[in-house]
């Protein structure tokens, strides 16, 4: 009665369709989710023969490379130096926090139209022009690849204030008698952050790492709105669900490859929370 | 003499710490003064060559001319996102309030069998699924429908799960007065558990409607006709579209942020609550 209507579409809306795929995903289907000729493995054959589904692979590794570390770095720097203050601390938890209000979509449209736009009126732009630089033409080029300082900022000011919560919790919950404990044998700023603060936070850190990961696995929000222009994605820069995304429901509708796409990645995400299960015990039960 | 020199180190690095917060949070404000600013501003004044650090004429009209241009349908795609956020909302959290305290407190046949079938869906983000999912949808027939929009985003494991921790720590001396009182099961929940667990729900609820307000990918590939649109498709059909106004643009992006920024004035502290549990589990 309680468990029952929350089961029942959890049955027919996750593991129903899942299973669908895993059964369309041996056939060809073309324009329709009914399967129509048998190809065994050949899909999944066809996906990881396909150089653009590896070069997706490819995206998301040189996209995590950027934007685990930077965030990470950036929400524990914030969150420390947040913690400090005494003075405005809730304003300033506050600003940093706002961003999460802001969707994607709106990041994408002001980061496309307006910092980073290639013409003069844009603002990294009409900065560069104070001090004589040319105007950069940001989404154009791809030698230097600088559509990669668009997207990885974007999502960096976009996800920043969210684990600056969780690094604050963490902070929360280390004892004030270590660091005076500390201050007491004369340690360093540094030193009490180094020793004190980093290990305590161990398992707040070990969470961000892999939410950061998970969450950059899944990107595409961002890709589409800010690199598709006037109904045309570049053949380049397609993260995992990009790829997928114009596999399945672009032109050719093609939902053999599509579904064994979907296979695929389920399988790789599946391996890192598994790993993300066995480290902070989410899934485990709990008790 | 070393405590002299202690507190003037103390107050430099205070300043630094100020400095660095204060360059930071700047930064951080720019995009949304970006957004304002173009959004008050006509096409040529966002486009013009000499920078403006203010709109030269405040245009508030623009606000309102949103909603006339025949060429994006924002009255109708804010309608939308507003009862699919609702429902999602209040959907997802009697659905997984309910199913947490089953999990949690009421022993039935396979109910191990069933906590496990949850928690193992938490190894696969929805996103990860939507082709799986468009396929059934589609056999469905509920394309470029509310049903469709709404529907399969209603079963989230992960609130599930969180609800059944929370659920676990919930004093059972409580529950048992309202047995002797005479409530059964049901009645023990809505009655007695409910009344008690609002802070709890307020943050799931919060979490919930901004994921369901920002969502895309699932509009997207949804929303097949401009009727079904959320403020998100809009924003990004418009956005990715052969010619585009700017200033329409930007105002459609103001008004499209502006219920969510409301709340996020209003219920910080909800919001806050709900990051920090749904970012690291149930700890």
């Amino acid at each position: 009665m309680f468990v029952g209507p929350f089961f029942l579409g959890l049955v027919v809306f996750i593991y129903v369709p899942i299973l669908w795929s895993l059964y369309l995903s041996f056939f060809d289907a073309y324009n329709t989710v009914t399967p129509t000729k048998f190809v065994g493995l050949g899909n999944y054959a066809d996906m990881l023969g396909d150089p653009s589904f590896r070069d997706s692979l490819l995206t998301f590794v040189v996209f995590a490379a950027f934007i685990v570390p930077t965030t990470f770095v950036l929400s524990l720097l914030v969150a420390v130096l947040v913690a400090r203050t005494r003075v405005m601390q809730a304003f300033f938890r506050s600003v940093f926090f706002l961003p999460t209000a802001c969707s994607y979509v709106v990041a994408a449209l002001i980061w496309k139209m307006s910092i980073f736009s290639g013409v003069r009126f844009g603002l990294v732009n009409t900065v560069l022009g104070w001090f004589g630089q040319d105007p950069i033409p940001f989404l154009s080029v791809t030698h230097p690849p600088w559509y990669w300082l668009v997207i990885v900022s974007a999502r960096l000011w976009l996800q920043v204030g969210f684990y600056m919560i969780l690094f604050l919790a963490g902070l929360q919950r280390i004892s004030p008698t270590l660091y005076e404990a500390a201050a007491i044998d004369g340690a360093s700023q540094w030193q009490s952050f180094r020793y004190i603060t980093l290990p305590q936070l161990r398992a707040t850190s070990t969470a961000v790492l892999l939410l950061l990961l998970v969450n950059a696995f899944q990107a595409f929000d961002e890709f589409y709105n800010i690199l598709n222009t006037f109904g045309t994605y570049p053949p380049y820069a397609r993260p995992p669900l990009v790829y997928l995304y114009y596999v399945a429901l672009g032109s050719g509708q093609d939902f053999g490859h599509g579904t064994a796409g979907a296979v695929i990645l389920a399988l790789l995400i599946a391996i890192v929370a598994l790993v993300q299960g066995r480290i902070t015990g989410i899934g485990r039960g709990g008790d | 003499m070393a405590i002299v020199r202690n507190s003037r180190a103390d107050h430099v690095s205070a300043a630094l710490r100020y400095a660095a917060l204060a360059v930071l949070a700047l930064v951080f404000l720019v995009p949304f003064y970006l957004l304002v600013r173009n959004a008050l501003m006509s096409e040529p004044e966002i486009t013009a060559p000499d920078w403006a650090w203010l709109p030269p004429s405040w245009r508030f009209s623009n606000l309102v001319d949103v909603f006339r241009d025949p060429a994006v349908p924002m009255g109708r795609a804010l309608l939308n996102s507003v009862i699919i956020a609702v429902v999602q909302t209040l959907g997802v959290l009697v659905l997984s309030g309910m199913a947490g305290y089953g999990l949690a407190r009421i022993p039935y046949r396979w109910s191990g069998l069933v906590f496990w079938l949850i928690t193992a869906t938490l190894l696969i983000p929805a996103a990860i699924t939507f082709v799986p999912s468009f396929v059934l949808v589609s056999t469905l027939g509920w394309i470029s429908t509310l049903r469709g929009l709404i529907i399969p985003g209603l079963f989230q494991a992960l609130s599930t799960f969180l609800f059944r921790q929370f659920f676990l720590g919930f004093p059972k001396e409580i529950e048992e007065a309202a047995f002797l009182d005479g409530l059964s099961w049901w009645g023990t929940f809505w009655r007695v558990v409910v009344p008690n667990s609002l802070g709890f729900a307020s943050a799931i609820g919060t979490i919930t409607f901004i994921g369901s307000w920002n969502a895309f990918l699932w509009p997207l590939v949804i929303g097949r006709d401009a009727q079904s649109w959320t403020v998100q498709v809009a924003l990004s059909t418009f956005l990715t579209a052969q010619s585009i106004n700017l200033s329409s643009l930007f105002a459609a992006a103001l008004i499209g942020i502006l219920p969510l920024l409301a709340m996020f004035l209003l219920l910080q502290r909800w919001i806050v609550e709900g990051v920090e549990r749904t970012g690291i589990g149930g700890e």
